[in-house]
């Protein structure tokens, strides 16, 4: 069966919240609200996205790993750099003094996650995207937006719940 | 006073936001010329320096170090309250910060890339900048990796990269804003490039909240240490008078401390100059302004003890670099640094002047007048009166090329700051708004659960 989208634009996060309880409460045939389900608004409210189930994020590990091998990276490139004095005479002072390299080390440790987690960011948060099917302005201005994709059938009850809670607008996909 | 007006509409933040794109008023435009015009003295300092050679600048033994170095460390001081603003009270959940902190931001970055340019005019040679960059030579040696000025370069790069990475993050959700209400032209192609086809979707936001709040965190220590490191290029030399303990945090603090100061001036500009009236508010200014008071009485704290470490201390020369400079040549400059820096200050502590807007304009000016002072005062005293008494030469004036060139660097960065601000949004309109929304929400919740006490009686 085909999928449409529907985007209903809501004045307050207290609407969509109710909305997206009555979704997460009523089974609809053709609508899983799990994967189905986007919530776009003009500021971050950890609240709806808590309601929208446990959804992990991952940039942190990309921050670990980003960190981890700027450092080591760091470390490496000049202790590699300073090996080369093994054909010198250092005067009895070590080849690779560590509290010197540690300067570096820490700048390169930084370097790299700060990086590695504007990566993580972009590759995590789907950055850069094409415009979604539904978009509209309102939601970088003031209103709260539901996304959701479903089957041709469960249209018609999505619009009603939409109805019912007093969307502004709501914007249908044209059908294929 | 309120922070901000907790009733305001945010089609309204976007609609005043986006207005200060398009129409600020005229001291915009001349600000802009005077920028420009004083640029235009810089380059043809540079410009004149570049041909005839370093000696025009009366850079010369034993004062290999001038105002360029003093003014570079100045603006990389400058860059750090960005980072206080944006990271340090972010992490501590201080919303008052939202309205004003991208301005800072992007302080912050432009300060950065001033400083660089110092870097540049005090090698005298510019063709051979590559130089300095970590790779080998012909005979396979690299650079110095224990050498504070190379660590200095590195810091400077990842505190730079890190800084506008951290801004242009930032500010994706206000750049989508901006997309969704320009009308076509480059301004549209430009904002829908940079948003990244950001729609504020739960997931963007979700990564967007933890992505802010690493880098945040990694930016903090890294700002320290960036000044740090600049303290060591001094701290870590044999020099009488550098070689102090203390100069790290010495340094750190008084980034911070002319950094807010900065933000004062350029706080009062913008609220002018955009019609930044309604968020930029004086509550906010009085938040900043009492911050920047703390700042300056930690600042002359360690300062005090710099020079109690030195006086009580058995390092003689120090100590009288420490006399020739309270009462030898340099002596008006190092008690002017005294006076802006320590005793200009407790005008903050006034309250009745902690919103009088022309009272602080001076203020702050005084203030980085003195922070300024202190850079010179660091460098140029202790080449003057070094270990040997024939090297003394205490009538050393920098020559015109190098004033030209230090009073033109705010030009540069005044161009580049205003230039952000007519093309990027300098109020975050995500972030005041989430401030209204919580903060209304808050003030409702106040008001129920005194109605639920009132009915209790």
């Amino acid at each position: 069966m085909s999928q449409r989208h529907l985007l209903a634009l809501f004045s307050n996060f207290d609407e969509a919240e109710q909305v997206i309880k009555e979704l997460r409460n009523t089974s609809i045939k053709g609508f899983d609200v799990n994967n189905d389900l986007v919530v776009k608004s003009p500021i971050e409210h950890p609240e709806v996205e808590e309601m929208l189930g446990d959804k992990p994020v991952y940039v942190q590990w990309f921050t670990l790993f980003g960190a981890l091998m700027g450092g080591l990276l760091g470390f490496f490139l000049i202790s590699g750099a300073q090996a080369n004095f093994y054909a010198q005479i250092k005067g009895g002072k070590p080849i690779v003094p560590f509290p010197p390299n540690f300067v570096l080390t820490y700048e390169m440790f930084i370097l790299g996650g700060v990086f590695i987690s504007i990566l993580g960011f972009l590759i995590c948060a789907g950055l850069p995207a094409k415009r979604s099917p539904l978009y509209s302005s309102k939601v970088s201005e003031d209103q709260i937006g539901i996304l959701v994709k479903a089957d041709d059938a469960a249209i018609s009850t999505l619009k009603n719940i939409f109805t019912k809670h007093e969307a502004l607008e709501i914007q249908e996909e044209a059908g294929k | 006073m309120k922070d901000i007006n907790e009733d305001i509409a945010w089609a309204k933040i976007n609609k005043d936001v986006l207005k200060s794109l398009e129409s600020p008023r005229k001291l915009y435009w001349v600000i802009l010329a005077v920028a420009i015009a004083m640029i235009s003295v810089a380059v043809g300092c540079e410009v004149y320096q570049y041909n005839i050679g370093m000696g025009v600048s009366n850079l010369n033994n034993p004062h290999v170090w001038g105002l360029y170095i003093a003014t570079f460390i100045f603006w990389i001081g400058m860059s750090h309250s960005g980072t206080l603003l944006s990271a340090i009270l972010h992490l501590m959940h201080a919303d008052w910060r939202k309205p004003i902190y991208r301005f800072a931001e992007a302080m912050t970055t432009f300060s950065l890339m001033t400083a660089g340019l110092f870097v540049m005019v005090h090698l005298g040679r510019l063709w051979q900048f590559y130089y300095s960059l970590p790779y080998p030579n012909d005979r396979g040696l690299w650079p110095n990796f224990q050498s504070p000025l190379l660590w200095d370069a590195m810091a400077i790069f990842t505190y730079l990269s890190s800084s506008i990475l951290f801004l242009f993050v930032g500010m994706i959700p206000d750049l989508a804003i901006c997309r969704d209400n320009m009308h076509d032209g480059w301004r549209k192609k430009l904002y829908t490039w940079l948003s990244l086809g950001w729609e504020g979707t739960d997931r963007q936001w979700r990564n967007f909240r933890i992505t802010y709040l690493t880098i945040a965190c990694f930016l903090i220590p890294l700002a320290v240490s960036v000044h740090s490191i600049v303290a060591s290029d001094f701290a870590m030399s044999q020099q009488p008078g550098w070689h102090v303990t203390s100069f790290p945090p010495y340094f750190v603090a008084g980034a911070l401390y002319s950094g807010c100061a900065a933000i004062i001036t350029l706080f009062i500009i913008l609220r002018y100059t955009f019609k930044f009236e309604e968020y930029m508010t004086l509550s906010i200014l009085k938040k900043t302004v009492r911050l920047t008071f703390a700042i300056a009485m930690i600042w002359t704290y360690l300062n005090a003890i710099e020079f109690a470490s030195v006086w009580y201390g058995h390092d003689q020369p120090s100590k009288d670099v420490l006399i020739q400079k309270a009462t030898g040549p340099y002596a008006p400059f190092w008690w002017g640094m005294i006076f802006c820096g320590s005793v200009v200050p407790l005008i903050l502590a006034f309250k009745r002047f902690q919103t009088n807007i022309p009272v602080l304009l001076v203020t702050s000016l005084l203030l980085n007048l003195g922070m300024w002072l202190e850079r010179w005062m660091i460098v140029a005293p202790t080449f003057s009166h070094g270990y040997y008494p024939w090297t003394w030469d205490h009538n050393q004036w920098p020559s015109w090329v190098q004033w030209g060139i230090v009073f033109g660097s705010f030009g540069w960065f005044t161009l580049l700051f205003m230039v952000f601000c007519k093309v990027f949004p300098s109020v975050s309109m995500y972030e005041v708004k989430e401030m209204v929304y919580h903060r209304s929400r808050a003030a409702k919740k106040l008001e129920a659960s005194g109605l639920q006490a009132k009915g209790a009686h």
